[in-house]
Order: structure tokens, then C-alpha cells, then sequence
């Protein structure tokens, strides 16, 4: 059939070199890539280990690295957090109502896995694993996947030995055939129905959003009033506002930059939300482990039972090495070596009231 | 007469209003004519001066249009860093989507790449490496053409049933946009592909690193390197200042921020080609590689954010049909459910693998209707209902949903979508 002759994409894959497109003749624009730019950024692994580094790491270091970098998002055993992904479990649920696929689940290649950690994890601090811990850690993703016991190492020489239990889960896009009466078609037009019942209603589901207009509309003419009300207020916000007009401007605008490796897990102005870290609107002079309705991990809870407050030193202690200064913290940031980038961050995280 | 919420504007509505309003006149003895206050009352903005031109730089939209907007879903994601939001397709009309309110989809949040840092790395099966900068790319000769995008998970939440209530929802992981770019073909000859090469990898700059294996054959085909979009520079969120557009592919493979296209010999068979973006079966196997978005309509006025105001009377049907295999070759509408068909207006040329908008004017009698509509395309394909889908594929799919859509619309005007047998 004719129609079908332009829906047969990609069965011949490298037809199209070997019917030799015309040689452009080149412009001669970019230059060479140099042999360290392209190692820099060539660093995707394929299922058959082309592009894994030397390295290894063990199950045993894979749980305290898991522990530190992963854990916040995904859990401690891989089980997941919220709506983070799970890693771990729903094994034989691809055939059931609402499969979880997981790494040990559904993943066909591990070297999927490898690459993504290596390449996008952790989540807000990305690309900052060494081999051995990227290693190490998709050990022990195996291994809370029941797929590798607990004395298990992982390395380049024994990659591909480890079996992925639905390696032959997929096949190759088949629509054209499974679906090939969607093509057939001169559908009907008239009385092709004697009867229409609703069998679903979205409304009874009731999970849409309510709607909202744009969060910050162009100032209008109603909204005035209320501005002059608050004007007339008696002046109470003075003095935190002598105090922010003492800032450093420029610090604060260093801190915002800085502010960006925060940004994954904390929010911060009108409208913040608790997210995977909690709210930091006041968070300087504020009570450790105060934040309104976030879950703070023990070692948090015992720092606001000692009565610990969040000032210049506590903050730049904290922001330098976070696990170091807050045993047990589920904060996964590695911290701010520079003491400018702490006092910039300080800074700007002291304007939000 | 239904309940006319704001001033009337049709003519036979203003002449029952003028009725009403002379019949009080007459009884209240008022000596002045009747009529609308809007024309007979000089207005403020007929009397004093409007804004000057420097008031805006680069205007946004009007107050009064600030409900059009994107939206979010908050429960679909852990975090709206890496997550997505819908056009609002209710509110538009004609084909393209503005860049200002076309959806996002992150990975890893909207990075800000400036064209001065930017660079394309060319490497793999070729004969030499090469590194672009921006002003390099300028110097390409460049094409422009209208494509649409589609998440692959446009309509996904409603693949076990009618779950969220308007056309942004269900449908608005899409936009429509004219693109400046290169053919990828044109920057893969200038680094001059070796023999055996039989797919490229292509990746992004942001820390997602996202990267999708696309066949050579299509890469060399109508796949570009684009920086312009409708016009101007494309939108941090899309992009700037370089992403590829892949024609009538799943929206993913459209890498934002492109930064490196590898030619390989095999795909890489990453996160986004393996543990997402492939569909899931009845049995539990899963179809990947499934690249192409299949023919698909919808009817974004009635639906239920943009309701029926005016009662019965003339009414403007009007939805957007799109295919990723060609062209729309007519869309057919529905009012009962499905009883019967009536073939939809189609309004201008079908562009290639672009939105194509669709009317259907009737008078209305105010009674409830099933509103539907079904695409054709020019491979022959004629969308399918979810059921049909649910037969082949099960309830498990996430991707791909292109049923037919069905709002009932109710003798009040108000829609909702609904499933019916």
C-alpha cells in the first residue's frame, strides 16, 4: 500500500548513507575539538561498557555514599521519597495495574544506570562523583534490588556480568503493525450509534487545578487601595528594613548567584514552599529546626532541643561542610568551600524576613 | 433566555435588552433616550491620553488577558524543577503558540546559558571533531519552518480514564512555533561522517545532561539546529540560545541547550530512551524507540475552561489536529457523541508536522452535546477512541494517548470532560 511507503522510517537504518547523499562542499566554520575537550564531554556509557572509566566500588561503601548523596530524595533503601523515584522493588508488577519500575524492575541496561548517576546525579549537584563512588553506588542499587549480595564489588571488568532482569522486556516500536487497522480507514459518518452514556467524569475525580490568574498581574487601579492601607500601618517593619539597607547590595547579589545550588531542594520569598529542605524566609537569627511544619531529621531535632539558633557563625560552619558540622544531616550538599560564598549566601538568605 | 451574565453584544440580545430598558423608561418617565452607557457616556479613554511609547520595552499581554497563562499540575511531580506545564490551548486561537505561554518540561530546571558561553561539539564517526560558538552557527545557511512540539505524555493522565477537567491539561503539553535553524545535516557534513555511522547521540548543557539516540536517517532529514523561534531568540525555558527540533517527534528528543552531537554506531539507550519514554503493554513488555506522535485532535473551545457565555444561538466550534507522520487532511466533529459526524472547517494549508486549526460554526439550541473531534492525516491514519487504544495497548501506557477526547457540554454552557460509551 502506497500510504505506508513514507511510515517506513528508520527500518533501514544507514540507507541514507548508502544511498550517498551529494558531499556538501564545507564552509569551513568551527575548529577541531581538542582530544581533552572531547574527553571532558563524551562521557555517555552504552549498554555494551563503551565509555565506563577504570574504577570499582562495593556495596558496603555504596550504602553510606548512597546514604549521604541519594537517600534525601530516594530513600535509604532505594524505596523512594514522596514523588522522587523509586529505585528499588516491584519486581513482576509490569503486567499488573500500575507497574513500578524501578532499576531492578524495568531498567534494561546497566549501564543506564552508570551514566545517569555519573552524568546527572546527585539532583542540584550534578557531575561531582568520582568513578569509584558512581561505582559504588549502582552496587548498591543492585543490591537493594536483591540482584547482588552484600559482599558484592562492582567495576569495570565484571560490568557486564551483571544480568538485569527484564533485559528482554522491550521490543522495537511496532506500531505500524499492531495498529495498522488505525489506517484503514473510511470511519462512519452517520448513525453510527444508537446510544451515548458518560462511562467517567472528570469532575468527579475532582484533582484539576484551581485556576489562577498570573501570580504577579500588572499593578491595576484596585489594588491600589491597599497599598495606601499598608502605608498608613504603623511603621513596625522600620527597623528590619534599617537592617537590610545595611547589606552589602553587591554580597546580596553574589549571594542570589550562589543561592542557585540551593535552589533544588530550598525555597525562599513570597509564595515558598517547604520542598526536599524547608523554607529559609528568616532563617538567619531563626531557632535551629524551627521551620513551621518540615520534618527535620534527628540531628536537627537535637539542635533545636539544645536551643541552638542559626547566626554568621553557625550558618558558615554549617554551609562549609554540612554532614561534617550536623551529624546525620539528610542535607546532601557537599558545602561551600569559599568563606566569600558563605558570607555572600548568608547575606542574601538575611533578606528574606 | 439563559442567563446573560455581562452586556449583551449579539444584536438580537442588545435589541431585548433596549425592549426591557425603553419598557422602564416608559414606566419610569425618564426623558433621555435608552442605550448602552459604554457608547452614549463619553469614556475615560476617549477623553484622556494612553501610555507613551516607552512605557514597555517588551510588552507582555494586556492585564485583562492575564488568565492565560501556563499551568501546573503540582501532584504529578516531586518538584517543578524537573517537571512540566501545559499551554493554555483554550484560550488561543489560530496555529502558533506564543513563546511567552508555550509549555516547559524540565529535567533539571531552565538553566541560563548565554550565547557567549555557548558551545556545540561535533564528535564520534567523523572525520574531524569540530567545536562551533554561536556566531559560527550565524553563518550557516538557514531555514525556517513551522513544527509542532508534543511531549510524549500529552494526554498521559488520562490514559485509565477522564481525570483532569480542560483542554490545557489534557492536551496542552504541545505549542507550535516557527523555527530559525540549520539542518543538522548541514553542521554533521561540515565534520564529515564516516562510514558505519548509523545513529548520532545528541545532548543538552544543563545538569540533566538529558540525550537521546535519534536514527542518522532522520538526522539527515529534517532535523534542526535551532536559536530563533516565531521571530526571536528562543525563551531561556526553551532552550536559548540553541535546541534541536526533531519534526513529529516525541517532544524529549527536541534537546534543549544542545551542546554535543555524537555519531555513533549504536544508540546509547540512556534514561530518557529506557526507563522513561517507552510504553509499557498490557503483558508487561514495553515498546521503545517509539519516536513518531500519531495523529491527534482536540476541540479547545467549548471545553471546560472556556465555557459557552452566550447561550443558544451561533456558536464557534473550534479545535487544533496535528500529526507527526505528515499533514492534516480534515478533521471531523462530533455534537452527539458520535451518532454523527459533520466534517470540521479547515482553515488555511496543512503545514508538514505543524497544528492545524479546525472550525465547525452551528446554531446551537442550548440542548447538551458530547463535543468531539478526529483527525486524518495524509498517511491515511484516522485517530483512533481511547478504547480503541486501551484494546492494543492496555492501561498501562503512559505515552502516546491520541484518543479522541470528549467534552459534554451542558445545557448551561459549562463542559467537562468526560469518557462515554
Amino acid at each position: 500500500m502506497s500510504k505506508f511507503r513514507k511510515l517506513v522510517i528508520c527500518t533501514a537504518l544507514g540507507s541514507a548513507l548508502a544511498a550517498g547523499p551529494a558531499l556538501a562542499e564545507k564552509l569551513g566554520l568551527g575548529r577541531p575539538a581538542t582530544a581533552d575537550e572531547i574527553a571532558a564531554w563524551n562521557l555517555d556509557v552504552r549498554p555494551d561498557g563503551t565509555g565506563l572509566p577504570e574504577g570499582s566500588g562495593s556495596v558496603e561503601d555504596g550504602e553510606m555514599i548512597f546514604s549521604e548523596n541519594c537517600a534525601v530524595c530516594h530513600g535509604d533503601f532505594a524505596e523512594g521519597v514522596g514523588n522522587w523515584p523509586k529505585l528499588a522493588g516491584g519486581m513482576d508488577t509490569l503486567d499488573h495495574e500500575d507497574p513500578l519500575k524501578t532499576v531492578g524492575s524495568y531498567w534494561p541496561h546497566l549501564s543506564t544506570a552508570w551514566d545517569y548517576v555519573n552524568r546527572s546525579m546527585p539532583f542540584g549537584n550534578a557531575q561531582s562523583l568520582e568513578p569509584d563512588d558512581v561505582y559504588a553506588i549502582v552496587a548498591y542499587i543492585l543490591y537493594s534490588n536483591d540482584l547482588v549480595d552484600d559482599d558484592f564489588v562492582l567495576s569495570k571488568d565484571n560490568f557486564l556480568e551483571v544480568e538485569m532482569p527484564n533485559a528482554d522486556g522491550f521490543i522495537i516500536d511496532d506500531r505500524l503493525e499492531s495498529e495498522a487497522h488505525f489506517w484503514n480507514a473510511e470511519p462512519c459518518m452517520e448513525n453510527c450509534k444508537d446510544s451515548v452514556e458518560v462511562t467517567m467524569r472528570a469532575a468527579v475525580l475532582d484533582v484539576t487545578p484551581e485556576e489562577e490568574a498570573a501570580a504577579e498581574p500588572a499593578a491595576t487601579e484596585e489594588a491600589a487601595p491597599v497599598e495606601t492601607a499598608a502605608a498608613e500601618e504603623p511603621a513596625a517593619e522600620e527597623p528590619a528594613a534599617a537592617e537590610m539597607a545595611a547589606v552589602d547590595p553587591e554580597l546580596v547579589e553574589k549571594g542570589e548567584k550562589v543561592f542557585k545550588k540551593c535552589k533544588a531542594c530550598h525555597q525562599v520569598g513570597e509564595g515558598a514552599k517547604h520542598r526536599t529542605g524547608p523554607i529559609l524566609n528568616g532563617v538567619v537569627g531563626r531557632a535551629i529546626g524551627a521551620a513551621e511544619d518540615f520534618k527535620y531529621s534527628k540531628a536537627f531535632d537535637e539542635a533545636a532541643a539544645a536551643g541552638q539558633v542559626w547566626d554568621n557563625d553557625t550558618l558558615a560552619a554549617f554551609l562549609a561542610d554540612p554532614r561534617g558540622s550536623m551529624k546525620g544531616t539528610k542535607m546532601s550538599f557537599a558545602g561551600l568551600k569559599k568563606e566569600d560564598d558563605q558570607k555572600a549566601v548568608i547575606a542574601y538568605l538575611s533578606t528574606f524576613k | 433566555m439563559t442567563d446573560q451574565s455581562g452586556p449583551s453584544t449579539t444584536r438580537r440580545g442588545f435589541m431585548k435588552a433596549g425592549l426591557a430598558a425603553g419598557g422602564a423608561v416608559a414606566a419610569g418617565g425618564a426623558a433621555h433616550a435608552a442605550g448602552d452607557p459604554l457608547i452614549t457616556e463619553v469614556q475615560e479613554w476617549a477623553q484622556i491620553t494612553g501610555e507613551g511609547v516607552d512605557a514597555t520595552p517588551y510588552g507582555l499581554p494586556i492585564r485583562f488577558e492575564d488568565d492565560v497563562i501556563r499551568r501546573n499540575v503540582p501532584w504529578l511531580t516531586a518538584d517543578p524543577i524537573s517537571s512540566i506545564n501545559f499551554t493554555p490551548i483554550h484560550a488561543l486561537d489560530g496555529t502558533i503558540t506564543p513563546q511567552g505561554c508555550a509549555f516547559e518540561r524540565h529535567h533539571s530546571g531552565a538553566i541560563e546559558l548565554s550565547k557567549g558561553d555557548y558551545r556545540l561539539m561535533i564528535n564520534g564517526l567523523v572525520d574531524t571533531p569540530l567545536v562551533f560558538t554561536y556566531e559560527d552557527l550565524e553563518r550557516f545557511p538557514r531555514e525556517n519552518h513551522v513544527y509542532f512540539c508534543e511531549c510524549a505524555a500529552n494526554s498521559g493522565m488520562e490514559w485509565a480514564g477522564a481525570q483532569l477537567n480542560g483542554a490545557q491539561f489534557t492536551h496542552g503539553m504541545i505549542h507550535n512555533m516557527e523555527y530559525t535553524g540549520i539542518p543538522l545535516r548541514a553542521i554533521l557534513e561540515e565534520a564529515g561522517i564516516q562510514p558505519g555511522a548509523t545513529w548520532v547521540y545528541v545532548e543538552g548543557a544543563d545538569a540533566s545532561s538529558n540525550g537521546r539516540s535519534i536514527p542518522l536517517e532522520k538526522a539527515l532529514d529534517d532535523v534542526l539546529v535551532a536559536f530563533k523561534a516565531n521571530g526571536e531568540a528562543l525563551r531561556k525555558e526553551h532552550g536559548y540560545p540553541v535546541r534541536l527540533v526533531v519534526p513529529g517527534w516525541e517532544g524529549n528528543m527536541w534537546v534543549k541547550w544542545l551542546r554535543r552531537v555524537e555519531v555513533t554506531d549504536a544508540p546509547v539507550e540512556s534514561r530518557e530512551e529506557t526507563s522513561k519514554y517507552t510504553d509499557t503493554l498490557e503483558d508487561g513488555t514495553a515498546r521503545k524507540w517509539t519516536w513518531e506522535m500519531d495523529a491527534k485532535s482536540v476541540v479547545t473551545s467549548p471545553s471546560p475552561q472556556s465555557p459557552i457565555k452566550h447561550g443558544p444561538g451561533p456558536l464557534v466550534i473550534t479545535g487544533l489536529a496535528w500529526s507527526g507522520r505528515g499533514t492534516i487532511t480534515g478533521v471531523d466533529v462530533t455534537i452527539d457523541g458520535g451518532k454523527t459526524w459533520q466534517k470540521a472547517r479547515m482553515d488555511g494549508i496543512s503545514l508538514n508536522k505543524a497544528l492545524h486549526r479546525f472550525y465547525l460554526e452551528i446554531e446551537w439550541d442550548g440542548s447538551e452535546m458530547f463535543l468531539q473531534s478526529r483527525a486524518h492525516d495524509s498517511t491515511g491514519y484516522v485517530q483512533p477512541t481511547k478504547n480503541q487504544l486501551r484494546e492494543v495497548r492496555g492501561l498501562n501506557s503512559v505515552y502516546h494517548n491520541n484518543g479522541i477526547q470528549t467534552w459534554w457540554v451542558k445545557a448551561n454552557g459549562e463542559a467537562e470532560n468526560v469518557e462515554i460509551s
